[in-house]
Parts: C-alpha cells; structure tokens; sequence
C-alpha cells in the first residue's frame, strides 16, 4: 500500500501580465472603453483571446511528482521560480490552470508569519485571532496556549497591543501561534527569512522535530544550510519548471551550480579573458601543494595570470574564500609593487598563494578574485572565480582521518597528564 | 492508491472545478464568523473614549433629526396612533443594520487582502462576518427601542413576536447584495464611489422617514422591488400593530428580489472567488 500523501499531475499556473493598464486600478471606464476595439478585432480575427497588449506568464509549468508521508521536501530556487506560487496552488489559494492536485489529510500553510494580526488587538488576542485563522478551534488554542507563549517568550507583554511589539517579538508570537499546529501537513515558506539567529533556530528545531514526529511538511527557503538539515528530498525548480527531484543533497548542490567544481584551472584566450580596461584574467588555478588531490594535508596553492592595462595604480591583488553555500572564511591579498607605495606598471603578471596544510576542513570552496586600488577601490572583481573541493585525507595506516566539525581545521598542540592516580 | 478509505480524508484541486466540499468547509470553519466579527468589534472600540456608547448614540440621534425634520417640520403623517418617532425607529433599525452590512461587506474583502493571499479559508465567511457584526450593532439599537417604547408608554401587539423573521429577511437581502458587490469589488475599484451612492439613494427609496402608504398604488410594484421595502414594511407591522398593515403583493415582491439577489449574489461570488488571490 502506498503512503503517498500529495500527488500532482501536470499543474500549470498562467497569469496575464498586462502592459496597457495597471490591473490593480481597473474601472468601468477602462473596460467599456476597450470594448469596440476588442470587438472589431475579434470580429476580423475569430481567433483573437482579447488578451491585447497582455503577455502570457507561466509561473508553473507541467509539475508533475508525490510525496510520500513523512517526507520532508524542500522546494528550492531562484527567486521568480515558482516555489511561492507551487504553495499557493497546494494550498488552495490560488486555483491552478491545468492539472490535479490530490491531498490526503489536513494541510496548514504558514506562508506569512503574522496573516490577520491586528496592530490594535493584544497578544493574547492576536492569538486567538491568527490561530483561527490558520484553522485551530477555539478549544485548541485555548489548549495550547501557555505553550505558545512558552515558546515565543513575550509573557509580560500579552496584554499590550501588538502595535507596540518590537518586530523580533512579533514574529517570534507568529511563528509561535503556528507552530503549534498539528496538521498532518504542514506547508512552509522561507518564513525563516525573518527573525535573530536564535529565532531561526528555534524555528529550525520546531521544524525538525514535526519532521520527526512523522509528518509530512513542504519547506521554501533560500537556506541551504537549513534545507539541508531538514528535509530529505529536495526539489530544485526553474522558471517553473521541475530541474530537479529527488534526494535534498543532489538538489542543493545541483542549485549552487556543483558544475563550477570541475573546473579547477582556467585558462582564457584573449578576447574572452574576464576583464575591464584596468586588468584582464588570463588564467587561474587551484592545486594542491604536495600531491596529486587537495585534501586536509596536501595544503593549496591558487595562482592567477592576469594583465595589468594601465599604468600609475597602486594596485593589490586580492582574493575571498567562501564556502559553497556562502559563508566567507578570510580575505587575503598582496600589495603588487616592491615597496609598499610604488605604482604597479603595465604588463604581464603572475600571483600565487599558499594555503597552508591543516587550514580547509572537507567540503567545497569558492573563491572571488578582486583587484584593488589604493587599498579601497575596486578595478574589477571575479566572483566564483574559481572552485574546489576539499577531500578526506587517507592516511597510508588506519584509513581516513576522523571527520570533525568546522569549516576549519587547525592542527592544534595538545598535551596531557595524569593528575592523581586511582579513583 | 486503490482503498477507498482516502476519499474520506482526500482534497481534490483542480482547474476548473469547484470544490465539491466548498459547504462542508464552511462549516469547517465556522469559528472564523465568529472570530473575524469579534475582531472588528473589539479593533472598532479600542482606544476609544465612549466605546460602546456609540452604537447607542447614533441611531438615537439620526431618529430624533428625522423626527424633527419629518414629522414636525414636513409633517408627514404617522402610521396609526403611533408616535412619529416610533414609527421612524422601527424603520431605523432595519435600515441601518441593511446600509452598514451592505457597505461593509461590499469592501470585506479588499480590506483583507492578506487573509486572501496568504491562508485558505472559504471567502465567504469574510462578507459574512461583517453582516455578523452589523448583527450585534442591531442588538444593541434594539435595546434602544424597547426603552423608547418604554418611554412612550407604548405596548406593541403580539406581532412583535415575528420581529426575528423580518430581521432574516433583512439579513438575507443585505448578505446577497453585498456578497455580489464584494465579488465585483475586487477587480473593479469603481465600487468604493457606486456603494456609498446607492446606499444614500436607498435611505430616500426606503421607507424610512416616511410610511410607504403615502405611494400611490400605480408606483407600487416599481417602489417595492427594493427588498428593503418589505423588510421595513414587516418591521413596522411588528411593532406598530393596531392599524398598521403590510401591503402583501408589495411584501413578496420584496421578498422575490432579495432571494434573486442572493441566488445571483452567491453564484457569482463562488464564480469569481477561485480569481481571487491572483486578482486583488
């Protein structure tokens, strides 16, 4: 017996993107006013939708997949994709143009922190508010209460209006009154986004331990890290389009572009060297220092050949360490000039940089180059120059090194004794 | 999935098709009636000085203008025995909790444009809430009535008793028009001019200041065709008793347009509700 919970067949969603008017503003006069022309041209044309001056706009586009019970999907992609609106369309909000949706079970969507919170009401009120809005009877948050406000802390303030809250209480009291729904699926969007780093954490452990509790839950968000963590299967979509179904890791990494790791020395021809007036990049390379793979031990050595065009510039060259998802380690560079003050001349140039062995922990690295002027003014920057991966050293006794935690790993002096003997 | 044990539990959207469970939601959701109307209850009396007073006050005051001007200055007769300004009252009253209800709900979902956006519930409870709440305004006012009765020393017949009905009666008219206006409302911003005005226009076609036995009878199929004319006709049958009468064909008519209105009204809002959150 299958235990699938959401099956979608071939949803689209098309909306008419109308360029003559403002939609919003839309009167009787407009209308009346458009009447004889959409007419005369439906008349000379049988044809004619009368969508004149309108553009057709797929925002999803044959979506077809299932989710099984207790799976945790996360829905990733660029902004414009379609996440939000592929929500809307399971969440009954807005109506699809093709396509079925069957759901089986009781769906809450928490697609805003706060939907029908009322500045002039109190918290406490504001509680009753939202959780009936989000579909809780009265009972049940009468029920649930002290744990809501357990968990949004804003215990001194439940009798104020929620027009005087600081905006980290208010969205701590939302996310509060929806996490404590219990519906069989639950359908969130990129509510993370908002809120402290201790927000968003409690948020990620409510999520985590709904997921644990068997649940079904769909999950937006622009957090890697976080999608990551939570879900198991990832779905990658773009323009509207399904990319990508299957396991969250492969949909992630398909997101951050994985490509761009295979590429581990670049080199350019000159027309299509990177480059403004000021510098061209004629080629870039990562390499392990000792050995034939970069790993924990084998330290990086990263070199760029690059073109200085013009001369009189104190020039340095520069580059960021991030990791994939976009946390930046250090920034290092150099001063391109024998003496601290001179101008860089024009010509050919190569730089080189060493990272030591015992700095990269495992994982994928990307690196934006940049060339400076007068240690402040940006000549031009190459973001993603280049990217590499860190692997597991393999020891030649005992396997692998032990995998430890960190975007960094440090080979640090410990010592020890014995302080008393016995016990 | 082959057991039939799902389709107890299963949702089914697709284009097109109109929720086969869109009733049995209502019902679902039926605190929000409750909870939307509280709301706007609780938000219209926060910060304020008189508070509740209000609900008292402005009835109270259009009566004793109307009275005035009317009955003492225009002179326009009273129906029966009946003192003037009970007989305006009784008018009052339906005629207000009618205006604002349709008012409101006609801009109930504008004004709610997130809980249209961002949560799925049956849009219909929106409109239907601020009839709820106009509900409790009623209430009130009529709480005002029986004192000026009181007042007046005036004992209605057992007529009274009925009163419930025409006050349905009412809330039907008021939820029908108002549910199509609101539909409209959402891709038509013209609405926010065209109710206010036919909402005025009303109050002169209605039988408020005046009893409707001063139309002629040629005029009235035409003048009865305003539902609020039964409704006020009924509520002044109820409470003035003794000499007053209900014109009958002029009482179903009313009562054939308001059911019109509000088989067209829910139709046409359920047609366009799916257009919505794309539209608003």
């Amino acid at each position: 017996m299958s235990n699938t919970v959401i099956t979608v067949r071939n949803i689209s969603k098309r909306y008419m993107i109308g360029h003559q008017r403002q939609a919003a503003n839309t009167g009787f006069r407009d209308v009346l006013s458009e009447l004889p022309t959409k007419l005369w041209r439906r008349l000379r044309n049988p044809h004619y939708l009368g969508n004149d001056g309108e553009e057709i706009f797929w925002a999803l586009k044959d979506i077809d997949f299932e989710v099984d019970e207790g799976t945790c999907l996360g829905i990733i992609g660029r902004n414009g994709a379609g996440k939000s609106t592929l929500l809307k369309v399971l969440s009954r909000i807005t109506e699809p143009t093709t396509g079925r949706v069957t759901i089986r079970g009781r769906v809450a969507s928490l697609l805003e922190v706060g939907t029908g919170f009322h500045p002039e009401l109190t918290g406490r009120e504001n509680i009753f508010l939202n959780g009936s809005i989000l579909g809780m009877s009265r009972r049940e948050v009468s029920r649930k209460f002290d744990e809501i406000i357990d968990f949004a802390g804003v215990e001194r303030f439940l009798d104020t209006p929620v027009k005087r809250y600081s905006s980290g209480m208010y969205v701590r009291l939302a996310f509060a009154i929806a996490a404590h729904l219990e519906p069989e699926i639950l359908i969130v969007d990129e509510v993370l986004a908002v809120g402290d780093a201790r927000f968003q954490k409690k948020c990620l452990g409510k999520m985590e331990s709904v997921g644990k509790e068997g649940k079904t839950v769909l999950f937006v968000s622009h957090n890697m890290a976080a999608v990551k963590t939570l879900c198991n299967r990832g779905m990658l979509l773009e323009n509207g389009q399904m990319a990508f179904m299957g396991a969250a890791e492969e949909a992630v990494e398909q997101y951050l572009g994985a490509s761009i790791l295979d590429r581990k020395e670049i080199v350019w021809s000159g027309a299509e060297a990177p480059g403004n007036r000021y510098i061209g990049v004629e080629s870039i390379a990562v390499r392990p220092l000792h050995g034939a793979v970069i790993d924990i031990e084998s330290g990086i050595e990263f070199s760029v050949g690059f073109v200085n065009k013009e001369a009189g510039k104190k020039i340095s060259c520069a580059l960021r360490l991030y990791t994939l998802d976009g946390i930046c380690l250090f920034a290092t560079g150099v001063f391109l000039s024998s003496d601290d003050e001179g101008d860089a001349e024009p010509g050919r140039y190569s730089a080189r940089c060493v990272f030591p062995p015992n700095l990269l922990n495992v994982g994928a690295y990307k690196i934006h180059l940049m060339f400076v002027q007068n240690r402040r003014e940006l000549l031009f920057g190459l973001e993603e120059a280049i990217a590499f991966e860190v692997e597991h050293t393999v020891k030649t006794v005992g396997g692998h090194m032990t995998p430890a935690q960190g975007l960094i790993r440090p080979k640090l002096d410990w010592t020890w004794q014995v302080s008393q003997e016995g016990s | 999935m082959s057991t039939g044990t799902e389709k107890q539990n299963s949702t089914v959207i697709e284009a097109g098709r109109s929720i086969r469970h869109y009733w049995k939601d209502i019902w679902r959701y039926r605190e929000l009636f409750y909870v939307l109307s509280w709301r706007d209850i609780a938000v219209r009396y926060k910060q304020t000085a008189i508070g509740v007073a209000w609900a008292v006050i402005r009835p109270l005051v259009t009566m004793v203008v109307l009275t005035v001007i009317f009955g003492h200055f225009a002179k326009l007769p009273s129906e029966g025995d009946a003192p003037y300004a009970i007989m305006v009252y009784a008018a009052m009253l339906p005629w207000h909790f009618f205006a604002n209800s349709l008012s409101q709900s006609s801009f109930s979902l504008v004004n709610n444009p997130n809980l249209i956006t961002k949560v799925y519930f049956p849009r219909m409870i929106i409109p239907a809430s601020t009839v709820f709440t106009n509900l409790v305004d009623f209430l009130i006012s009529f709480a005002v009535l029986l004192l000026l009765m009181a007042y007046y020393r005036y004992v209605p017949s057992l007529r009274f008793l009925l009163l419930p009905a025409f006050l349905f009666f009412a809330l039907l008219s008021s939820f029908g028009v108002g549910l199509f206006f609101t539909a409209l409302n959402v891709k038509y911003r013209d609405l926010r001019f065209v109710v206010p005005f036919v909402v005025q226009l009303g109050l002169y076609a209605s039988p408020v200041a005046y009893s409707s036995t001063i139309i002629p009878e040629h005029y009235r199929f035409v003048y009865s065709l305003n539902p609020m004319v039964g409704v006020i006709d009924g509520f002044r049958w109820a409470i003035l008793g003794g000499e007053s009468e209900i014109y009958w064909p002029g009482f179903l008519t009313s009562a054939a347009v308001t059911l019109l209105f509000l088989l067209l009204g829910v139709h046409f809002f359920r047609k366009v509700e799916r257009t919505f959150a794309d539209v608003i």
